[in-house]
């Protein structure tokens, strides 16, 4: 009969809830959002630096990966001593450079990645296969078209180029035998992905025998933390950084995302509830009449409270589910949005949508809800009985 | 005859600024049960303050009520709240019927607040609709009946927890002659069947019919007659 009761109060006045409804459905979406928001980036790093399997990652000491153009001198042996430990499975050595590819009207530059092809974790082949010989090269689409050659051709590829002489160095004829898509480079930045035995050829002396990174993938059951620490006391030339720790230094450069995340998270949610607060104050005004006649025929304080807060708790709830898949429309377009900010990995989201984002914001909404009720049901249920007949029966 | 209502030397002052308004100034008098009595009197004479304190929605400043042998002067919010809803039943002048409900579940909403179980509530809802003439109108909202069967569904809604004292303010106020004469006859029919009622009103015709009329002016007892 209380549901039956609120149920006919929200009814009562059909526009100004719906409108109440529309308004928190907007605060709700908002309030996921920022949710989203706020975790979305970090969980969308931790895929990314897990989707390969790699746990740990060597840099040159005092760098993170990618970092710098720092390298690591006499990284085959390193590799060698990596490979040699029980709990490794796999290293996958990554040298960072440039290729530049002559065309009649200039040259393109594209990013180049000298890998290791049976262990690489950089890229996933979209078309064609690994490169499994010394000049053998897949590309991106972004260069395949920069260059307008496809999977099959053969493609001329400097290490070096002189935009004033228009000389090229380290010259080399490449067969290109596979598409691929980079995980951790941006969508549009043209990029290929060599040998490194080949990579470091055409750069001459100067790269021999280095690597930007080391990327190391453990065992089941192995210890990563334990791992890296041995690693960092084993060779003290590099920076070995677990995913933990690279999380945590994306967490430390993400904090004013974070923050801004949960101030517009709260501005949401106070709106929210003061709308509701609002609408369900105006509504206990206008029947203390009929919750006076309540009181007076017996009707219990608490249930007077929980017909309130019912009826505020009913709005955010209806309000939540809309503004849950308007927030999900709103992510997806600002997500769209921010994927073009220049050089992020085009597998980064903003808004990460993970079903303990959905239920953060439902949760938040629901206690809002009867938060919101609070206030018009204590005003309701402490209402002097017979002051407010006699006043309503004058008025 | 026992007595179901006794009040002894009632005062009820408000405070209004600086000024002490004594709305009732000693008020002292005891109902039988089965009693039908009438409290009348010019406006502002304390007839609606001392219902209120006899219904045990308002607290006097001094002196002492007794319902059904229960002192009520001084109970708490949860103790008053209860003992409204098993022993007193209220009439208004306005009805002030729940509008979002039916004329049974209006009646069925103190059952349902005394934890009557629901085949159980709506059997007693007809049973009391049909005892005021509404039992085909079970389904109907009040905005869907007139002001006569409006507050033939509050009588209704006012004897469902069977109360110890029925206490009508105004109760034909608002209903024209031929409306209010059925009222009357019912209020009889109530007060033949055992139920004690007090009323206040400013309707002679309803004064006339009952067995006892109390006169007040300026928060006093003026008068107290039997008419029957």
């Amino acid at each position: 009969m209380i549901g039956t009761l609120a149920f006919a109060s929200l009814v009562r006045h059909r526009a100004r809830t719906l409108l109440a409804i529309l308004g928190v459905a907007v605060s709700s979406a908002m309030l996921l959002d920022m949710v989203m928001l706020s975790s979305g980036m970090r969980e969308s790093f931790r895929g990314l630096l897990l989707s390969q399997g790699f746990q740990l990652r060597l840099s040159p000491k005092g760098t993170l990966p990618f970092d710098t153009e720092a390298t690591i001198r006499d990284a085959d042996s390193l590799v060698a001593t990596l490979r040699a430990r029980p709990g490794v499975q796999a290293v996958s050595p990554v040298l960072g450079g440039q290729l530049h590819f002559p065309l009649a009207s200039g040259a393109v530059t594209a990013a180049a990645l000298g890998i290791e092809p049976a262990v690489q974790g950089d890229y996933e082949l979209v078309a064609g296969r690994n490169p499994s010989s010394a000049n053998e090269i897949v590309a991106n689409d972004a260069l395949l078209r920069a260059v307008g050659r496809s999977v099959g051709d053969t493609v001329r590829a400097a290490a070096g180029y002189d935009a004033q002489l228009r000389a090229l160095s380290g010259e080399r004829l490449l067969h290109i035998v596979g598409r691929v898509r980079f995980i951790y480079l941006a969508l549009d930045q043209r990029a290929a992905a060599l040998p490194i035995t080949t990579l470091r050829a055409m750069n001459g002396s100067e790269l021999d025998g280095r690597a930007s990174v080391a990327m190391v993938r453990l065992r089941a059951g192995v210890d990563v933390e334990r791992e890296r620490a041995a690693l960092e006391r084993l060779l003290p030339r590099v920076t070995v950084i677990s995913t933990n720790e690279a999380l945590k230094q994306v967490d430390e450069r993400l904090s004013y995302f974070r923050q801004l995340a949960v101030i517009l998270g709260a501005v949401s949610l106070v709106v929210g509830f003061l709308l509701v607060t609002t609408l369900v104050t105006v509504s206990v005004n206008e029947r203390i009449g009929e919750i006076a006649v309540m009181r007076a025929i017996g009707v219990r304080r608490w249930r007077i409270v929980a017909q309130i807060v019912l009826e505020a708790a009913a709005i955010m709830l209806v309000a939540a589910p809309l503004g849950l898949a308007l927030g999900l429309v709103t992510a997806r377009y600002l997500n769209s949005i921010l994927a073009r900010f220049p050089g992020l990995p085009e597998r980064i989201d903003f808004f990460l949508f993970q079903p303990s984002a959905a239920w953060t914001a439902l949760g938040l909404l629901a206690a809002c809800g009867v938060l919101a009720g609070v206030y018009p049901s204590w005003r309701g249920a402490s209402l002097p009985i017979a002051t407010t007949m006699r006043q309503e029966a004058v008025g | 005859m026992s007595a179901t209502l006794e009040v002894v030397d009632l005062v009820r002052e408000y405070r209004m600024g600086d000024e002490v308004v004594q709305a009732l100034k000693g008020v002292s008098f005891t109902v039988e049960q089965s009693e039908y009595v009438a409290i009348v009197g010019p406006s502002g004479c304390g007839k609606s303050t001392l219902l209120n304190l006899l219904g045990v929605i308002d607290r006097p400043t001094s002196g002492r009520v007794s319902i059904a042998g229960e002192r009520v002067d001084s109970l708490s919010d949860a103790r008053a709240t209860e003992f409204r809803l098993r022993r007193i039943g209220f009439v208004f002048q306005r009805f002030y019927l729940m509008q979002a409900l039916t004329a049974r579940e209006n009646v069925e909403l103190p059952l349902a607040e005394a934890g009557q179980a629901g085949s159980e509530r709506r059997d007693r809802a007809l049973e009391l609709l049909d005892y005021v003439g509404l039992r085909k109108r079970e389904r109907h909202r009040p905005s869907q009946l007139s002001g006569g069967e409006q507050q033939r569904v509050a009588i209704a809604r006012a004897l469902a927890n069977r109360p110890a004292l029925l206490l009508a303010d105004e109760p034909t106020g608002e209903l024209d002659a031929r409306t209010g004469a059925e009222m009357i006859a019912l209020f009889e029919r109530l007060n033949a069947d055992g139920t004690t009622i007090v009323v206040v009103t400013h309707d002679e015709v309803l004064a006339r019919a009952a067995k006892r009329v109390i006169h007040m002016r300026d928060g006093l007892i003026v008068g107290d007659e039997r008419t029957r």
